[in-house]
């Protein structure tokens, strides 16, 4: 059997792996929207301002509430796989469409966030592991330390207070500028510079970390063998680290990426609704004041696909990456 | 016991951050008698600037004093931190113990389940089941701890799978000693010291995560806590800088203290650990 044939059979392995997961989240959710106070039609009533017990129970045949739970978690099921989250009384749309609406946001906030903590966690790690137990390593070590211990939304607040209060250097929330109706290039600048605070106030968190794992996964690699090998050849140092050594360290890097993503989502509610960044994290908090439980669901069983999906994505780039990864 | 604090006091960091911990815990003991007053109540001029008007760290929009609400809320933090880890330190080894243990199909039952917690974004799904089961001390404590199981399942799974052949486990069995007390007695107190790491590093992030879920609004209402203080500042942050900055920096504070003596723990009791980084 080849390689990429063995890779294909991988795939699909893992795609079948994941369909359960999934299933087990939907049931989850599921379970979670039957423990909560109330069903829709308490909803619908409480919205009307009164309804009779004949019409609520009248709406309840109407929505197959009267079901039994199996059959109920059968049609939830059904609804999920085609796509149809539920509706939000709130604002009287589909969850399927508001979420739509306000994944682009989301989307922009976590690639940035991605980028700027891997990209810099690489840098400062390296330079960390190169300059062992001088005073940058020592600077790079403390950074991490109070990274780790900080929450997220005072870094946000305190970055407002900074940067948008005092020096007036970035806007203190949203994604546009709403009173200047900005077009083509200076809308870009526009939303870039709404984007940089709170992107900063994301990654801070994954920087650090990212940081600790590539200073840790250089130091793995300077000691196996290969290096004492390229050293025997007589290689620069300067060849060692950028070409034997970096390689390899990045690989735990790019699985650890991967893996946080799930946790990334989490921040960005946070983050967004310090900055008011009108993406999935502002809805789910607009959503917990609105009591809007479908909407929060519907986010909730999102970001838990999201993470099956970015997880599988990984694996399958990492088996690329690396060519000793045992596929079977 | 001597022999571990020996080994402990070497690294200077993790005893000042223990030293720093045991001054919060006993802020927190002493916050009635330190402000006699509740927190909530308003005692006086709004807006004051830090060490004006009687207020040490200043007033909030409402003449409520910040620093009381910093030394109230220690307790809530500290509370929650410590009895959520308790929780799912337990679930996580009750997981862990019988899926190490019996492996086959006990094990890869629970291993799916461990894998479907570890997938699901943790922060979303306590925010999730804090706002259907209502914001309560003790929804909050549960919500922390769902979330935070799998971890310690993961751990514990893998050291009994590593002691559960060893020898003197193999003894045991001979003896016709009963499953449970072998699981109990004799392994469990080997799998400790890792345990007690990671249960260390948690109380950490459970703090956060307390915070995080206050500062939404989904703190329970009844009670004091930092994450609630930065919440109800961060409408005055333009006014009123203090009443976010310095609840802010206890949580900053008490988690690093936390952090350093999960390290030194981890050094004290994995001195191997230690070697092979």
């Amino acid at each position: 059997m080849t390689r990429s044939t063995k890779i294909f059979k991988y795939v699909c392995k893992r795609l079948l792996q994941g369909i359960p997961i999934i299933l087990a989240i939907v049931i989850i959710n599921f379970f979670l929207l039957n423990l909560a106070e109330g069903d829709a039609v308490d909803v619908l009533a409480g919205e009307a301002g009164s309804a009779t017990p004949e019409y609520m129970a009248q709406l309840r045949k109407k929505f197959g509430l009267d079901q039994p739970l199996p059959v109920q978690l059968m049609v939830y099921l059904k609804n999920v796989l085609s796509l149809d989250l539920g509706y939000s009384f709130r604002h009287d749309m589909p969850v399927n469409e508001l979420i739509f609406d306000r994944f682009a946001a989301t989307g922009l906030l976590m690639t940035s966030t991605i980028i700027l903590a891997v990209g810099f966690g690489i840098l400062l790690g390296l330079l960390a592991a190169m300059r062992l137990n001088t005073w940058k390593d020592a600077v790079i070590t403390v950074f991490a330390l109070i990274t780790y211990a900080t929450p997220l939304f005072w870094v946000g607040l305190m970055m407002i207070v900074v940067f948008s209060l005092n020096l007036g250097w970035f806007p203190t929330s949203g994604m546009t500028n709403i009173a200047a109706f900005y077009e083509g290039w200076d809308y870009v600048v526009d939303v870039s510079r709404h984007l940089v605070l709170p992107t900063i106030t994301l990654s801070l968190f994954y920087l650090a970390l990212y940081t600790r794992m590539m200073r840790a996964s250089m130091l793995e690699q300077y000691g196996q063998d290969y290096v004492v090998t390229a050293r025997a050849k007589g290689l620069t140092e300067r060849r060692i680290t950028y070409v034997h050594v970096l390689r390899n360290a990045l690989l735990p890097v790019v699985t650890m990426a991967g893996v946080q993503v799930g946790a990334l989502i989490g921040g960005s509610v946070i983050v967004e609704s310090v900055f008011a960044w009108p993406g999935l994290g502002m809805l789910a908090f607009e959503s917990l004041f609105a009591r809007d439980l479908n909407l929060l669901l519907g986010i909730f069983l999102l970001s838990s696909m999201l993470v099956v999906v970015v997880n599988l994505i990984v694996d399958i780039i990492y088996c690329f990456l690396d060519p000793r990864i045992e596929v079977n | 016991m001597e022999n571990f604090w020996s080994r402990y006091k070497r690294n200077h960091a993790a005893v000042f951050g223990l030293f720093v911990v045991i001054l919060i815990i006993v802020m927190a003991i002493t916050a009635s008698f330190l402000y006699p007053e509740d927190p909530f109540r308003l005692v006086g001029k709004p807006l004051s600037k830090p060490l004006t008007n009687g207020f040490l760290l200043g007033s909030d929009s409402l003449g409520r004093d910040v620093a009381s609400g910093i030394v109230h809320g220690a307790k809530t933090s500290l509370l929650i931190g410590f009895v959520a880890t308790l929780v799912s330190v337990f679930v996580g080894i009750f997981f862990g113990a019988f899926a190490g243990y019996f492996g086959g199909i006990i094990d890869d039952i629970l291993m799916r389940v461990t894998e479907i917690f570890q997938t699901i974004p943790s922060f979303i799904f306590a925010i999730l089941l804090v706002a259907i089961m209502k914001p309560s001390m003790s929804s909050i404590v549960i919500a922390i701890a769902v979330v935070s199981w799998p971890g310690v399942a993961r751990l514990v799974r893998g050291e009994f799978l590593a002691v559960k052949n060893r020898e003197f486990v193999q003894a045991c069995h001979t003896l016709g000693m009963s499953d449970f007390r072998i699981m109990l007695r004799e392994i469990l107190p080997n799998c400790l010291s890792p345990i007690i790491v990671v249960g260390s590093l948690m109380v950490a992030t459970a703090i956060l995560i307390e915070s995080g879920l206050a500062f939404l609004g989904l703190g329970d209402p009844n009670i004091m806590s930092w994450g609630f203080l930065i919440g109800a500042g961060r409408t005055m942050l333009r006014s009123a800088w203090w009443v976010c900055t310095f609840p802010g920096v206890a949580i900053l504070i008490t988690v690093l203290a936390i952090n350093l003596i999960g390290e030194g723990l981890n050094d004290t009791l994995n001195p191997r650990l230690k070697e092979r980084q």
